[in-house]
């Protein structure tokens, strides 16, 4: 248990099992939805299919210009029909963050539920006024020539950052490179590297 | 509502803290809980913009003390027991019954055998596009400036965003208005705007070098700018 998860309160767990088991009465909750969410979550997620857009990106210009164009006709090539999607992309002039300051909305069909941090205050508050402060204390340096271009998800549009393919990285098929591409860089808090198992 | 939900460029909440290898969940009534907000979404008991307000209602020491599935056990419940799909005292009955059996199988708290489930929308979340035939008001490039309000209901205007000039990114389509979604009085759908704002119009002398936000805002936030 990380420092945002004290040690739960009995009374919460009460609550919890307390409205669940009317929700079962009531015919609104399955009797194994708790299970299959968490087999949804902790089993079944894979590869992030994130990931693996951007590999395929980074290999096919005609794929990338799709994942930029119309997010929704690309993913459905890795089976998910996501409409709210819109992939934003890292250059040379422009960095990508994505937050959401009101809530934690998140694209969970593309990276999986959000870490913590993501939906604390710490971040929600800072992203919007001071990311290139918050990005260097996550240890990432964003030159002041660059552009920070923060996105705040305040609807249901959801944002996943098309981050730069690091060098050295050229002899590497698509499948090698998608476990080089973290959640942290597709939410914009992280460049892609290089792994030193990778690298020639 | 100016809650304290509405962070954008709140200050004093120090560094953000990375948990290493954090888990899916921390414990598995987190899960019990993300699986009750899928169930009554998706069965139509809420929308959720309702579900949204009713984790905004949470006392503000409150939401800041919490975890994320605290809140949204928070919110769940009271947006049912305010909709009357729950009953406060059940729920209090219920709540009670645990705390002293905290071992008891949650199904042993149910009496009799479990009646079947109506038919569920898996895809509530993101069914919010509406095809009204709305024509936009403004288009790439036009320069607006966001309303100054206050509202006491639910809004997805920033407050850090108020009385600000932006201009028009792009035009996502026309959206459920989670403002009046919110509050039963209907989705009277809109166009949704990507707008962009220079950090210097948002944060004043304290902006950071070469910084813009892109925050995605109803039609009837914006006015037009010069």
């Amino acid at each position: 248990m990380g420092k945002n998860h004290p040690n739960v309160d009995p009374y919460i767990v009460s609550r919890v099992r307390a409205l669940e088991s009317l929700l079962l009465e009531k015919g609104i909750l399955a009797p194994d939805a708790v299970d299959r969410v968490v087999q949804r979550y902790e089993s079944d997620t894979g590869p992030m299919v994130g990931a693996r857009a951007v590999a395929k990106a980074w290999i096919d210009p005609e794929y990338r210009r799709l994942l930029l164009d119309d997010p929704r006709v690309a993913l459905a090539r890795f089976d998910l029909d996501y409409a709210m999607l819109m992939v934003v992309e890292n250059t040379e002039a422009v960095h990508n963050l994505v937050v959401c300051t009101l809530c934690s909305c998140y694209p969970w069909p593309v990276l999986g539920l959000p870490p913590t941090w993501y939906k604390m205050p710490a971040y929600r508050s800072r992203a919007v006024s001071e990311p290139r402060a918050l990005l260097r204390e996550m240890g990432l340096e964003v030159p002041e020539q660059r552009e920070i271009r923060v996105w705040d998800s305040s609807a249901e549009m959801r944002y996943m950052v098309l981050p730069q393919r690091p060098a050295r990285t050229e002899h590497l098929s698509e499948t090698e490179l998608v476990p080089l591409i973290t959640r942290d860089a597709l939410i914009g808090v992280a460049d892609v590297r290089p792994s030193a198992a990778a690298a020639p | 509502m100016d809650g304290v939900h509405d962070l954008g460029g709140m200050q004093g909440f120090g560094p953000v803290e990375r948990e290493e290898n954090e888990p899916v969940f921390h414990a598995e009534w987190e899960a019990a809980v993300l699986a009750m907000m899928r169930a009554a979404g998706s069965h139509g008991l809420f929308n959720i913009d309702e579900f949204r307000h009713g984790i905004e209602r949470m006392t503000p020491a409150h939401y800041l003390r919490a975890t994320y599935y605290e809140k949204w056990l928070d919110g769940v419940t009271r947006v049912l027991v305010e909709k009357g799909v729950v009953g406060a005292e059940e729920l209090a009955g219920r709540v009670a019954f645990f705390g002293q059996h905290p071992d008891a199988p949650v199904r042993s708290a149910v009496p009799g055998p479990l009646p079947g489930r109506g038919a569920a929308n898996p895809g509530w979340v993101q069914d919010v596009i509406r095809e009204t035939g709305a024509r936009p008001h403004f288009v790439a490039g036009d320069p607006v400036v966001t309303r100054d309000m206050h509202p006491h209901g639910h809004t997805r205007l920033p407050r850090y965003a108020r009385g600000k000039r932006g201009v028009v990114h792009c035009c996502h389509g026309i959206h459920v208005f989670p403002d009046t979604n919110a509050h039963g009085e209907g989705e009277q759908p809109q166009p949704l705007y990507s707008v962009r704002f220079d950090a210097r119009e948002l944060w004043g002398e304290s902006a950071e070098l070469n910084q813009a936000v892109h925050i995605d805002l109803w039609e009837s936030y914006l006015l037009p700018g010069r």
